[in-house]
């Protein structure tokens, strides 16, 4: 529960309001999907997927959208500054469970951070799976994360990478329309399919009803969740969903197992 | 070289999956293959709606102009699917702008002639009116998404 100070080494702006930050944390060995707690000292705490490669955990790579006092705290932090960190917490992506599957990712807005350490992974070990695909989903072409290295993905031969966009000038070439709109376009088997989803809860029913009538399983989607972490060792309860805690059993949840609790509107 | 019929075409195309072959011949009776180079418009806002577009390859791009800020771009419909549908209602005008982003194939279907073939057949029409509904429907629904503005920074 005590954090330990990590030091910032690099600041990297990712959109209008969004940054990525390589922390050094003495190696901290995560896996794809987990979070952190970061701690701008004085001000407060809050929960980030961490978004780099889990095999080079050299450095920490947090990506940080600045909308809160805490979060504007943290992406104002230069090269040498200390933040505090504890973690990493939570479930991951179930990759093992994937292995000799075709996979499918879906990503909307932000949610592409805490699949890219997924990503990597299976970049890396992409004979141990079938066709990937990654459908990625944002606001416009200044709002696409990490958009170099998309571009490298895509020219990639082995890996599907689709970026669709709700709306653009006439200088973007790529696709316009929702997310989901993708699904129908990815080449998959869907009985032979695990899926990964991240982004907005509203985007993330959307898709995992998108991805059920494409014939892909409910418990072989997963999502991750957002609540309002604060413990982050299922002790608080702050994160309560139901009968879980997503700090605990999340934040990567098996969707037939959340889907009844996210038509709960009190939840 | 094979020369493949209209009616064959229709029949393969997504839209019109597993549609009757006698409503294929109705509908073939009304397209003609049209082809657009990069850049080339299949429609214009403000004309007079009177086709619309099964893509058969390529992709087009939905636009409307905006005074100081050029053409909005709000759609993109790829191969498989449709563009345009405002020849389903009076006053049969285009709302927006279609264009192609690189070249694309198309059958254009005379929308006077589908009306007409549907206003005397009411199961063929009946049967036009499901498919482009549940398309409507889809579309509809992926423009709530898109006006929610789901990926920004919320309250």
């Amino acid at each position: 529960m005590v954090p330990v100070v990590a030091r910032v080494r690099a600041r990297r702006r990712e959109t209008r309001d969004t940054w990525t930050l390589a922390m050094d944390a003495g190696g901290l060995a995560f896996q794809p999907g987990q979070f952190n707690m970061l701690y701008a000292f004085g001000i407060g705490e809050i929960p980030v997927s961490v978004s780099g490669d889990p095999a080079a955990p050299g450095l920490l790579m947090h990506t940080v959208r600045s909308v809160g006092a805490v979060s504007q705290a943290v992406t104002r932090l230069k090269p040498g500054d200390a933040i505090g960190l504890r973690g990493p917490y939570g479930t991951a992506w179930p990759l093992a469970e994937g292995g000799g599957s075709d996979i499918v990712v879906v990503a909307g807005g932000l949610g592409l951070a805490p699949l890219r350490p997924a990503i990597y992974r299976l970049l890396a070990e992409r004979n141990r799976y079938g066709r990937v695909a990654v459908l990625y989903g944002t606001r416009s072409p200044a709002d696409i994360l990490f958009r170099r290295e998309i571009e490298r993905w895509r020219r990639r031969l082995d890996v599907e990478i689709e970026v669709t966009v709700d709306h653009a000038d006439s200088l973007w070439h790529g696709h316009v329309g929702v997310v989901t709109k993708l699904i129908d376009r990815a080449a998959f088997d869907p009985d032979h399919t695990v899926a990964f989803v991240c982004g907005p809860e509203i985007m993330m029913r959307f898709t995992a009803t998108a991805l059920e009538a494409a014939g892909v399983a409910p418990e072989r989607t997963y999502l991750s969740l957002e609540r309002n972490m604060k413990c982050a060792v299922g002790q608080c309860g702050h994160c309560q969903f139901g009968p879980t805690l997503v700090c605990r059993d999340g934040a990567v949840m098996r969707y037939d197992r959340v889907r009844p609790l996210l038509m709960v509107r009190e939840l | 070289m094979e020369v493949r019929g209209l009616e064959r075409l229709i029949g393969e195309h997504p839209f019109f999956a597993g549609v009757a072959p006698e409503y294929c011949d109705l509908i073939g009776g009304c397209a003609r293959n049209v082809r657009f180079d990069k850049n080339a418009y299949l429609f214009r806002e403000g004309e007079p709606a009177d086709e619309f577009f099964l893509i058969r390859h390529g992709r087009v791009a939905l636009e409307i102009m905006a005074p100081g800020r050029g053409p909005l771009r709000f759609l993109t419909v790829n191969a498989g699917e449709i563009a345009g549908v405002a020849w389903l209602i009076p006053p049969y005008r285009w709302i927006f702008d279609a264009k192609a982003l690189e070249l694309t194939r198309t059958l254009s279907i005379d929308a006077r002639c589908l009306r007409q073939k549907a206003e005397e057949n009411h199961d063929f029409g009946y049967e036009m009116m499901k498919r482009f509904t549940a398309m409507l429907v889809q579309r509809l629904h992926a423009a709530q998404l898109q006006m929610l503005d789901v990926y920004g920074a919320g309250p």
